[in-house]
């Protein structure tokens, strides 16, 4: 026990006058007209039961699609490939497939532009010029265009027209990088300018070229942030169905899809689309078995992004 | 010019014995090749949305020009059959389809979203927050498809039970469809504005609070008044979300398109219409086709239109408080 006979601060009786002042000024300010307590009460039961609607609603769909699709979730649904007259041995495989390799061509375009992009905007570009204010506008505005009109870009770009790929996966790869490369240049543009100037600085006064700033210390301080955002571009490039329906996911393929393959490909989240617009109720428990291994997927991704997030958080 | 002399004072010593250059050694092509390189990716941006213009404005030239559909018959014609014989082009009945879902989407989602959004900003405690948001930001990532499956097999019953006047025979209905959009866009607005009511400054907030306001006259009176800017951006763009959403409403809302705003009619939104329409191998240059360009340049306008006003509220608070 330290002596309590001192007068300085954190000493045993600074601490008891200060919460004792506490206390009494608690006391005095606390007396508030009773009509502003009940108002004050009733604000936070409306508030509160909004948040608990808003968690209910995601639990309800969680748990829905697992009630509902229980009975159907078997290893079937991996094994087997679509059918439209035996719902018991439907599976996704193809489909499955089909949206594994989706996303490994996103990652393959979206991670380097992406993070190229960033930096040029953030390291690079003078933000008073108009054509970087022009770029920086057309980001923000391009992460808000709805994605069927990515499906129109997609329909009329890159499936027919200048690129006149037809309708293959790489058609349907590329117009989902574009969907979420705008995503993935804001994410990485946070973690880039969380990173302190004093770092750049220490660098370039070393003598550090402004590339070996950028390589050396700015991109492996930003990592964990953009890793943070492609994950979540990523998982939105999963479910992300409307823009496919336009550049040719078709739903019955029964084979394993290519790249390049002009036999049509399949997509996850297109076979569970059309599953469930069918009437059937055993179709209905396919889509919602689908759903669940779409969400299982997603929720995944998500739980390892706020990880990241949250273990490399760093305070400068 | 006394001061200068004090600096000329320097410049005349570093003259007599001549500084080191602080220029680079050797011109640093590579560097500049580099930054080239990066602001191509970035330059990508324009060209996209150029690309999107362009691919939906030839179709769209053609539909007014080629197929000779009126500006005015579009716009304002009340009857949309572009399949039928006769066609009408009416593009109306869509458009009010559109705003119909998301009406009825925004008004479950603002108080929900606003409410949340006062809670995590102004109520939760650092370790709350710190799980919620998370939470919510799970529902955000969300597939639209999953929660359209969702408002199909489980809303659209339990609310046929509960207000049978929201569902008619069909389970399909904008009132549905609206709720199942509002699930989808209260992260947006949440997240959004509880951004922006956290970057007030606290000192807006100690103020009140040494003034004797009470939490809840803190939270409505000067909290909320002053983040109202990046509110507002958060409504918009969770507004211009729920205009551009397809999957919940190819399945949830029906495709008849009723010119009503009834939340028990079925109804067709202008991007049911296109992820229905475009799903078949249509032939470039079709009336169809053209169409489906046509409806899509008009979805882009709105769209776009939302998006810049919400940015600009955006960089408003920014500025204002950063």
């Amino acid at each position: 026990m330290a002596a309590a006979t001192g007068g300085g601060p954190g000493t045993e009786r600074t601490r008891l006058a200060s919460s004792g002042a506490r206390a009494v000024t608690l006391r005095q300010l606390s007396t508030q007209p009773r009509a502003d307590v009940w108002k004050g009460n009733i604000f936070l039961a409306v508030v509160l039961l909004a948040v608990t609607l808003a968690l209910a609603g995601l639990a309800a769909i969680i748990l829905q699609a697992a009630i509902e699709g229980a009975p159907a979730f078997s290893t079937k649904l991996f094994t087997n490939g679509p059918s439209t007259i035996n719902p018991e041995d439907a599976g996704f495989r193809p489909a499955l497939i089909g949206t594994l390799y989706l996303i490994l061509g996103v990652i393959f375009l979206v991670v380097p532009l992406g993070v190229a992009a960033a930096v040029y905007l953030e390291e690079y570009a003078d933000g008073e010029r108009w054509w970087n204010r022009t770029v920086e506008l057309n980001v923000q505005n391009l992460a808000g265009v709805p994605s069927i009109i990515y499906g129109i870009l997609g329909l009329a770009f890159i499936v027919r027209g200048p690129l006149d790929l037809g309708f293959i996966l790489a058609a349907g790869s590329l117009t989902l990088a574009l969907l979420v490369l705008p995503t993935v240049i804001l994410a990485s543009r946070e973690a880039i300018r969380a990173v302190p100037p004093s770092i750049r600085e220490g660098s370039l006064a070393l003598g550090a070229t402004q590339w070996q700033t950028i390589r050396r210390q700015v991109l492996p301080a930003a990592i964990p942030g953009v890793v943070t955002g492609v994950i979540l571009a990523i998982s939105r490039a999963i479910g992300e169905t409307a823009p496919l329906l336009l550049v040719g996911a078709a739903t019955f393929v029964t084979f394993n899809p290519t790249f390049t393959g002009d036999n049509g490909y399949s997509a996850l989240p297109v076979l569970i689309f059309n599953y469930a617009s069918r009437p059937q109720e055993e179709f209905r428990v396919l889509a919602a078995a689908g759903v669940i291994v779409m969400l299982i997927a997603l929720l995944a991704m998500n739980s390892f992004a706020i990880w990241l997030r949250n273990r490399y958080e760093q305070q400068w | 010019m006394e001061a200068r002399d004090t600096i000329g004072a320097f410049g005349a010593r570093g003259a007599d014995r001549p500084l080191p250059s602080l220029e680079a050694p050797s011109p640093r092509y590579g560097e500049k090749l580099i930054k080239a390189l990066l602001g191509a990716a970035a330059f990508l941006s324009v060209i996209t949305t150029t690309a999107i213009v362009v691919s939906l404005l030839i179709p769209t030239f053609d539909f007014f020009t080629k197929d000779d559909i009126g500006l005015g018959e579009f716009l304002f014609g009340t009857n949309w059959a572009p399949t039928f014989e006769p066609s009408s082009f009416g593009v109306l009945p869509i458009l009010v389809g559109t705003l119909s879902t998301s009406l009825w989407g925004m008004l479950f989602a603002v108080p929900i979203g606003l409410a949340s959004a006062i809670w995590l900003s102004e109520y939760a405690s650092p370790r709350q927050r710190k799980l919620v948001k998370p939470v919510l930001e799970v529902l955000a990532g969300i597939p639209t498809v999953a929660i359209g499956i969702f408002g199909l097999v489980f809303l659209s019953p339990v609310i046929a039970e509960v207000l049978p006047f929201m569902v008619n025979v069909p389970p399909f209905s904008a009132g549905v469809a609206g709720l199942a959009i509002g699930l989808m866009i209260v992260p947006i607005i949440a997240s959004i504005s509880d951004d922006a009511m956290r970057s007030v400054p606290s000192g807006l907030r100690e103020a009140a609070y040494g003034l004797g306001a009470t939490k809840m006259k803190v939270a409505t009176r000067v909290i909320f008044p002053a983040a109202i800017s990046g509110i507002i951006a958060s409504l918009v763009l969770a507004g211009s979300r729920a205009v551009g959403e397809t999957m919940v409403v190819l399945l949830v809302a029906g495709a008849s398109p009723n010119l009503t705003f009834d939340p028990g009619s079925s109804v067709l939104t202008m991007t049911a219409f296109i992820g229905q329409t475009a799903t078949g191998d249509i032939s470039t240059g079709s009336i169809t086709y053209d169409t489906i360009f046509a409806v899509g340049s008009l979805l882009f306008i709105i769209t776009l239109a939302l998006n810049l006003f919400a940015i600009r509220m955006v960089r408003k608070y920014r500025e204002v408080y950063e």
